[in-house]
């Protein structure tokens, strides 16, 4: 009884003690906060890679693909059937965007994806993550309405003005038409380079021309020779293209501060409707280069920066059209990926070993999506590690500044600890005072601190907001993190082991004080001056 | 010069001790072979110069340190010898300490002050079982020594005298069979002092307890039955019984 009194007294009495946990109070709260935010972004970031990769992906060693589709998917439904929820075959491939603002063009390098939408829905939420889709529609290839008027605008306008420099030619200096002023902010219209029978198309200028030099020069015109559009027939120009895209927003738009407002704002140089140009090789051996334009369905943005400024879905069968992936004779279309989504996600290893088992492993590599983005997530897992390791240096350190206080307390109480033993205290009751002291002191810091941390963690986006404001310095920048906010996720057992450890931390750091003060001397102690 | 007093059924006593001291390489001898022996209800009073050992005899009566050589008896058994947690519960139930200094716990009031023994004897689920009788106890031994008035000041809040009569109090709680006083006037004014006396004394003559007084003060020893004179850590002279001229 006498040691809890006397413990929740030097609680209450002894401020010096309370002054050594602060440290530990930040330090808990910090573990908290920078524990929350990170698996607030980790949680974000495995729910987006997830989403968008299936659970377990078969790939092709060769970008080439393999043929007979349906073989694979029959060997991995005997393999691996009942795991199965959803299935489909993609074709992945390295390719560059190219995309026309203003005067310039933009090319980048991204990774061209083939999708069947319906059967990609299947195995990830792929409209959740469409900018203009609903959230719960199936995918498809079709425009919208909006996409749709405002392709018939710009193409409109397009015709408008390659007609008028038709009929009125420019001087002979500047005879060939400069695409730095153009019609539109949309790339350019797909070139009908049927040339001969085509009239319609605002590129397809060269029967108004009367020589090749007076043509309008026309990026496109480059290395389309023996592209698939030379087959293509002739079609309305306001219509979309036969290749469809969703662009990965990052790829189209860039951040920047609106000077009036401060605040950044996303600037789009590609919208739905629009056309762009993807340059990328045949199968076999040796590739040849191939381009083609495709008309924008979609952007595709799942807040994961690294996909969304290097991913382009286009239409599947386009795709494998022109990389020449279907077999002429047999009209075997080949694939290089497949994806699967599993019933429990949790089963994706052994999924994994049973379809390493069942497919001739000099054809195919069998991941989860866990291993394709191991780098990526072992990178997070590695950087909350070490915070994790530095902020409890912190607790370590108060751990510390508690043994060394508690030194001082058990000096300082050396004549009452002779009073105690005097009056029949063992020297067990006195180590259990110092130790129940450095328990409720843990306690205490802990215990604020997860308020602190957990109060923190709520309101960290109007802390953000308001640090900002005072600071004039922006705490937590979209244009570098990609989102539009700091989320945040809190796990119980994280808060429940931060605060346990901080609490062993402060018994650990009272047990030599406590030790001490129980082998004094009672007549020493009682003569201590 | 060691002298033994012979007394009929002697409630505790000490038999040929010796203690020394450790002063860096030195050795201080501090008690030169005492024997004493002090009966049921009796008021002794050791007196001596500093030095002369009387404290530290005290502290070997009261279990607080170790005889070098010879023995501790109560009521003819040997107690110096006891494992560290027989000579707590002997420290907690038969002995009651006062100290010159009062020496009440800062952080507690005076009303747990004097309940400190308590509980330090029992286990929190005990004490909180027997928390009323226990501090009815409590105040019935405050009124006893005149604090009624204090019982939720802290010691810093009171006087030297309310103090050392607090730390009585805390001695008598536990009902103790010997109290033991360490000077218990010798930080108090002569007015004061004498209350705190005709307090003991009365505590010896109403509720026969037996008290070992150590002062250094001739007549506040004068008061108590028998004195023992220490000088260099021997008995020097044992005073006749001083009973019957008690002071009342």
């Amino acid at each position: 009884m006498y040691k809890s009194l006397l413990c929740l007294r030097y609680l209450r009495t002894r401020y010096i003690a309370l002054a050594s946990i602060i440290s530990m109070t930040l330090g808990v709260a910090t573990m908290i906060v920078v524990n929350s935010v990170m698996d607030g972004f980790s949680t974000d970031m495995r729910t987006r890679l997830r989403g968008i990769l299936a659970d377990v992906i078969v790939e092709t060693n060769s970008l080439d693909g393999v043929p007979n589709t349906q073989d694979i998917k029959d060997r991995i439904n005997r393999a691996v059937g009942k795991d199965i929820e959803g299935i489909t075959a993609t074709v992945e491939i390295y390719a560059m965007l190219s995309v026309q603002y203003g005067s310039q063009w933009q090319s980048k390098p991204v990774t061209l994806i083939g999708i069947d939408p319906d059967t990609k829905a299947t195995v990830g939420p792929l409209s959740k993550y469409l900018v203009n889709t609903d959230e719960n529609a199936v995918p498809d290839w079709e425009l919208s309405p909006e996409a749709m008027a405002y392709r018939k605008e710009w193409t409109t306008r397009a015709q408008w003005m390659v007609d008028r420099w038709n009929h009125n030619p420019p001087p002979e200096e500047n005879k060939q038409i400069s695409f730095e002023e153009p019609a539109s902010n949309g790339p350019l219209p797909e070139p009908d380079f049927d040339s001969e029978s085509s009239s319609e198309s605002p590129f397809d200028s060269k029967p108004q021309v009367a020589d090749k030099s007076k043509a309008i020069i026309n990026p496109f015109d480059k290395g389309l020779k023996g592209s698939a559009f030379e087959k293509e027939e002739k079609r309305d120009p306001g219509s979309p293209l036969k290749a469809r895209v969703y662009i990965g927003y990052g790829l189209v738009s860039f951040p920047y501060e609106d000077p009036d407002t401060g605040k950044t704002e996303m600037f789009q140089i590609v919208k739905p409707g629009d056309d762009v140009k993807i340059s990328t090789v045949t199968a076999g051996h040796p590739p040849e280069p191939i381009h083609f334009n495709a008309t924008v369905v979609d952007l595709f943005k799942s807040d994961m920066s690294e996909h969304d400024s290097s991913l382009v879905f286009c239409n599947l069968e386009y795709l494998q059209e022109v990389r020449t992936m279907i077999d002429p004779e047999s009209g075997e279309k080949s694939v290089t990926s497949i994806q699967i989504k599993l019933k429990n996600p949790e089963d994706a290893a052994m999924v994994v070993s049973k379809l390493e088992e069942a497919l001739p492993p000099n054809l195919f590599r069998v991941r989860t999506w866990e291993d394709k983005q191991g780098p990526l997530l072992a990178a997070v897992e590695v950087e909350s590690a070490i915070l994790n390791v530095l902020l409890f240096m912190i607790i370590a350190v108060a751990g510390f500044g508690i043994l060394a206080i508690f030194f001082m307390i058990t000096i300082e109480k050396t004549r009452d600890i002779g009073v105690l033993k005097a009056l029949g205290a063992s020297s067990n009751g006195i180590m259990s005072i110092f130790l129940s002291y450095g328990l409720a002191l843990g306690l205490v810091g802990s215990g604020v601190g997860v308020i602190v941390g957990l109060l923190f963690v709520k309101y960290i986006n109007e802390i953000e907001r308001f640090i900002t404001f005072v600071t004039g310095r922006k705490v937590f920048d979209q244009r570098i993190y990609y989102f539009p906010e700091i989320s945040t996720h809190v796990e119980p057992m994280m808060v429940f082991w931060v605060a346990v450890g901080a609490m062993t931390i402060a018994v650990l750091a009272s047990i030599l004080p406590a030790r001490k003060a129980a082998r004094f001397h009672p007549v020493e102690s009682l003569r201590y001056e | 010069m060691t002298e033994t007093i012979s007394m009929p059924h002697p409630q505790l006593s000490a038999i040929a001790v010796e203690k020394a001291y450790r002063k860096d390489k030195h050795k201080v001898p501090v008690l030169r072979g005492i024997d004493v022996e002090v009966k049921k209800a009796e008021f002794l009073s050791i007196v001596g110069q500093s030095g002369s050992g009387k404290s530290t005899l005290m502290h070997l009566f009261g279990l607080l340190d170790f005889p070098d050589v010879g023995e501790i008896r109560l009521e003819g058994q040997r107690i110096d010898d006891l494992p560290d947690h027989a000579r707590d519960q002997l420290r907690n139930r038969v002995f009651g300490f006062i100290f010159q200094f009062y020496h009440l716990l800062p952080e507690l009031n005076l009303l747990e002050n004097v309940l400190s023994p308590l509980m330090i004897r029992y286990s929190t689920w005990e004490y909180w079982k027997r928390k009323k009788e226990f501090k009815q106890d409590a105040l019935e031994i405050i009124e006893k020594v005149g604090l009624s008035h204090r019982i939720k000041h802290r010691p810093s809040e009171i006087s030297g005298g309310e103090m050392q009569r607090a730390a009585i109090a805390r001695a008598l709680i536990a009902k103790p069979q010997i109290l033991l006083a360490d000077e218990p006037t010798g930080n108090l004014d002569s007015s004061t002092g004498k209350e705190i006396m005709d307090l003991l004394t009365n505590l010896n003559e109403q509720e026969q307890l037996t008290i070992i007084m150590v002062t250094h003060d001739d007549s506040i020893a004068a008061q108590a039955h028998r004195t023992v004179r220490l000088r260099e850590g021997q008995i020097e002279v044992l005073g006749k019984s001083q009973a019957a001229s008690v002071p009342a």
